[in-house]
């Protein structure tokens, strides 16, 4: 393996970074880790807050199914170990947005075991080759409320909407050697939970967030020392906090200081990491199974389920949009990059392999290549997602199907699209409205031929004297004549024999 | 005519059925009861005559229209002040707590409103259950019914469960619930000479009860006699979604299948209960016991439960450690006691709501629990300490290849004064001694009042069953009881 020439370049030579990940990714679930109450994204404070999550005298945590579920899909989707008896434990610490005093997690034994993912090469991005990243454990645990400080000019408020709150907690090997690495790790592990459904991966909304431990080393090194930065919560934020971080290490150590193991936090308006409490501050968490819950077994039907719910992962997707769809490697990366972009894709391909009674790997090209060069372009201009487009895969369909039986050309498909998009028409409409059929009626094209010859005695000479490029001359006006409607190859075949 | 009070839950609800008396009267006299006890004995933290009253006439009612009647119809009865009861305080016994007045009910709890029982108010106990005496109450102790002859030195009634050993022996109540964690129901059954159950771990809900120590804490029955707790458990148990180490199991008819007939069955002694230094009168009850269980039917045979002696040591350890997490909920941010200083922030408001609100051994078990689940005691304490567990449950197990059940005294001594062992908290545990083990075990184990000793004192027979064997825990019980025919009751000096 090609290891990463990310380095930082110090006073004494350069440095290699170590980076490890965790990653808090909160499970797409309808209630809670241990209770019933709704999950939902901005709702109103202490709105979603069952007397289990506010912690009243005698409550008592019940495992989601579902959260368990979703945990267990995740790890298969990472070809993790799944560990059969897991078990719960406390974390015991006193804060204002943890009503019970204690988080339950998993520390002894998490539900998921070792796994991996791999992030591919990106030569652009300083990545010359694709890259295994050892993903350590996947662990259940409850989210915490969130303190309001902005409320009341002396004292916080607390709210408890996301207090129990199911999230995974997804820990790396420290595999990455560059904010390149972390950035594709976190871009490629968000892409399988989307791709899973176990995590939105919205990171701006928090339902993503990333502890980033940075250390520096002399290449060939032990392991320097490390910081852990908590909760940065975008991909540029992670690669910025790697950066900041190791080169302030590298500040640190030749100035002659020592490295000390703390938690730090990242300060984005700035992209500066400053100091939260040293390891001497660190609670003592005084972890401990947890008496109200027993231990987690897993039985084999229940895997079976999990396993035969998976969908095709990234991986295996784009192996199969290059191989059995020949697609290009650019455009099978694009597609399969996310779960609307494949699911648009899929669905047009469907449509599109039917409309023309052709294979799907037949049309998946014609498709591909629409998708990503005409679609994605005019949504861009429109300032649109694909989600939300304004005309489907069917609608897209009919289009390309337009295109491949010759109706129309390539060049008429864009104003087609451009109607679509303007009036939701359909483009079988639009072509018989604005009457943009192509003609491939050899007489009609026959006659402005002969027309535009007639009028252009002088080139046809030159033509026939060898100056061979004219043709295109003719061609172009040929098909001004015949307001772009020609079927080109009908145009080519009838210019060839008639100017021998 | 005996009168209303002197009727067990049983011989109520069959009345009420009959028509004998109402329900209204039944609630009616132990309300008084409670109110003339109330100065004297300190049974009660909040007395809820409307509730008993309400209830009673929901009973009437129903069976003026000829529906049908609940096992518990028209009995009155005391609920632990562990218990959370839908608008009515719910304490703990603590300082934390006073004022605290939950939205809900516990499964227990409701259970028992479903089976027609009524509720006259919410029984004293020690601060979060934590205790032996009674004496850890916010509320100030319980005084036991009992005295000794020639003496008017308040006894206690014992603990955790005290008020409600007190408010059945002085005739309060007919029956209470109560909540064992290391004997908590079968100690104090026995220093009042009433009757106890602990079942199976995880046959009663432990949702909506104030929580101790999660792995231990199981709520049981407490009455005058092995029916009445037969009938109440029935009640009260039975596998509830809401908690995770509930039994997901029905609930037998424990009540239809009593038999003292001890006949086929084997009774173990275990051999290390019989400890060092002993009372005498104990170790002769404790004969006693055995020749009744011989004379039932059964063959008595010595058994060995090599790891007694570690129980009370990882007891100890355990009990503490979940109780420091349990009671870290107990914040000032949500509920309960709040003790902000001026100037105070978060952290200053945790340490003053803290110190305010809980007792001296709370904190102490607070702490203890603190500090064996610490970084670098962990593995000497608390996993130490499940090993021993684990080989204390091992002991009762290959015990049971043998016998049904053991029979055991239920304390070591008879109930002491209060006072008496307030400045030794050793000593206090070792009132546990012998309750502990099944509790660590999760054993079905109920004490039951064999006798007096010299003093007048009543003492108890404890019998520990296989898990989710109430049935021959129950049976043996009765066995003793009908035999013992402990008729003796305190004499009313309130």
């Amino acid at each position: 393996m090609t290891e990463s020439t990310y380095r930082i370049q110090g006073a004494t030579g350069d440095w290699e970074v170590v980076i490890g990940l965790e990653i808090h990714a909160q499970v797409t679930s309808n209630s809670k880790l241990f209770s019933s109450s709704a999950t939902a994204f901005g709702a109103e404070p202490n709105t979603q807050v069952s007397l289990i999550d506010a912690a009243m005298p005698g409550m008592l945590p019940v495992p989601n199914g579902e959260c368990i579920r979703q945990a267990v899909r995740t790890g298969m989707a990472i070809d993790a170990q799944i560990n059969k008896w897991s078990r719960f434990d406390r974390k015991n610490y006193f804060y204002a947005d943890l009503p019970q005093g204690y988080q339950i997690s998993q520390l002894y034994h998490p539900l998921v075991g070792e796994g991996s993912l791999t992030i591919e090469a990106d030569e652009k991005a300083g990545i010359p080759e694709t890259k295994v990243i050892g993903i350590e454990r996947i662990h259940v645990e409850q989210d915490a409320g969130k303190l309001m400080h902005d409320q009341h000019p002396t004292m916080s408020y607390v709210d408890l909407n996301r207090s129990g709150v199911a999230l995974m907690e997804i820990v790396s090997r420290p595999d990455m050697r560059s904010p390149a690495e972390a950035g594709a790790y976190v871009s490629k592990l968000r892409t399988i939970l989307r791709y899973v459904g176990s995590c939105d991966g919205n990171m701006d909304q928090g339902s993503m967030r990333c502890d980033v431990n940075v250390s520096v080393r002399k290449p060939g090194d032990e392991f320097g020392t490390r910081t852990e930065t908590k909760n940065v919560n975008s991909v540029r934020f992670v690669m910025q906090t790697i950066e900041h971080e190791a080169n302030r290490q590298v500040d640190v150590i030749e100035g002659g200081g020592k490295i000390v193991q703390e938690t730090r936090l990242f300060d984005p308006n700035t992209g500066t990491t400053r100091s939260m409490r040293s390891k001497e501050d660190a609670h003592d968490y005084r972890y401990f199974p947890d008496p109200d819950l027993l231990p987690l077994e897993l039985d084999d039907a229940f895997l079976e389920e999990c396993r035969a719910s998976l969908p095709e992962l990234p991986d295996a997707k784009r192996a199969r949009y290059e191989g059995e769809l020949g697609l290009s490697t650019y455009n099978a990366a694009v597609l399969t990059a996310d779960v609307d972009t494949f699911g648009w894709f899929e669905a047009l391909l469907a449509e599109t392999a039917t409309a023309q009674g052709k294979a799907p790997a037949e049309v998946a090209k014609q498709a591909a290549n629409w998708l990503i060069s005409e679609l994605f372009g005019a949504l861009n201009k429109l300032g649109r997602s694909l989600a939300e487009s304004p005309i489907s895969p069917q609608q897209a369909a009919e289009l390309l199907a337009l295109v491949g039986k010759g109706t129309i050309s390539g060049s008429i498909a864009k104003q087609v699209l451009e109607i679509m998009l303007e009036t939701g028409d359909g483009a079988g409409v639009i072509v018989e409205r604005e009457g943009l059929k192509q003609e491939s009626d050899t007489g009609a094209i026959e006659a402005k031929v002969d027309e535009i010859l007639a009028a252009n005695g002088d080139k046809v000479e030159q033509y026939r004297g060898g100056k061979v490029a004219l043709f295109g001359f003719f061609v172009g006006q040929t098909m001004k004549a015949m307001q772009g409607k020609a079927n080109p190859q009908v145009v080519n075949e009838i210019l060839k024999s008639r100017l021998g | 005519m005996t009168e209303i009070t002197d009727l067990g839950v049983a011989a109520i609800r069959d009345g009420v059925a009959a028509g004998q008396f109402s329900a209204a009267e039944v609630a009616e006299a132990f309300n008084a009861n409670v109110a003339a006890a109330q100065g004297a004995l300190n049974a009660f933290i909040v007395a809820t005559p409307q509730k008993a009253l309400e209830a009673a006439k929901t009973v009437d009612d129903a069976r003026a229209k000829g529906e049908a009647l609940g096992p518990m119809a028209g009995v009155p009865i005391g609920m632990k002040d562990l218990f959370a009861t839908d608008g009515v305080q719910t304490s703990a016994a603590s300082h934390m707590l006073e004022g605290f007045v939950p939205r809900y009910e516990s499964t227990v709890s409701r259970k028992l409103w479903e089976a027609g029982a009524g509720m006259l108010g919410k029984l004293n106990l020690d601060q979060f259950a934590m205790g032996s005496s009674n004496e850890s109450s916010h509320f100030g102790a319980v005084v036991s019914p009992w005295r000794r002859p020639g003496s008017n030195a308040p006894l206690t009634a014992g603990g955790s469960s005290g008020g409600s050993s007190a408010a059945i022996a002085a005739r309060l109540a007919p029956a209470a619930t109560g909540t064992d964690t290391g004997g908590s129901i079968r100690q104090p059954a026995a220093y009042t000479g009433t009757t106890g159950i602990k079942p199976t771990y995880g046959r009663c809900s432990r949702w909506g009860v104030v929580a101790y120590a999660s792995s231990l804490d199981q709520a049981g029955a407490m009455a005058r006699d092995v029916t009445d707790c037969a009938i109440m458990l029935e009640s009260m148990a039975g596998f509830d979604p809401k908690d995770a180490t509930s039994l997901d199991m029905p609930v037998p008819n424990w009540t239809a299948s009593l038999s003292g007939d001890l006949r086929g069955k084997k009774v173990g002694i275990p051999r290390e209960y019989r400890v060092e230094g002993m009372a005498p009168e104990i170790e002769a009850m404790w004969e006693q016991g055995i020749a009744w269980a011989r004379d039932a039917g059964a063959e008595v045979v010595e058994v060995s439960l090599p790891h007694t002696q570690y129980a009370l040591a990882a007891y100890y350890i355990i009990a503490p450690a979940e109780a420091s997490s349990n009671l870290a909920r107990y914040d000032g941010v949500r509920y309960g006691l709040r003790d902000l200083p001026d100037g105070a922030g978060l952290q200053d408001m945790y340490a003053a709501t803290r110190a305010a609100g809980f007792g001296a051994e709370v904190k102490r078990r607070i702490l203890i629990g603190t500090y064996v689940l610490s970084a670098g005691f962990y593995d000497a304490y608390y996993t130490k300490a499940q090993k021993v567990r684990t080989l204390i449950s091992q002991d009762f197990a290959t015990a049971f290849e043998e016998v049904d059940v053991l029979l055991t005294p239920t304390a070591p001594t008879a109930a002491f004064a209060l006072g008496e062992n307030q400045d030794d908290p050793v000593a206090m545990y070792l009132n546990d001694v012998f309750t502990v083990p099944a509790s660590l075990a999760g054993l079905p184990a109920m004490s039951v009042p064999a006798g007096l000793d010299a003093q007048g004192l009543p003492l108890g027979l404890q019998i520990i069953g296989r898990p989710l064997d109430e049935q021959g825990v129950l049976n043996a019980g009765l066995a003793i009881e009908s035999q013992a025919q402990f008729g003796t009751r305190p004499e009313r000096w309130w």
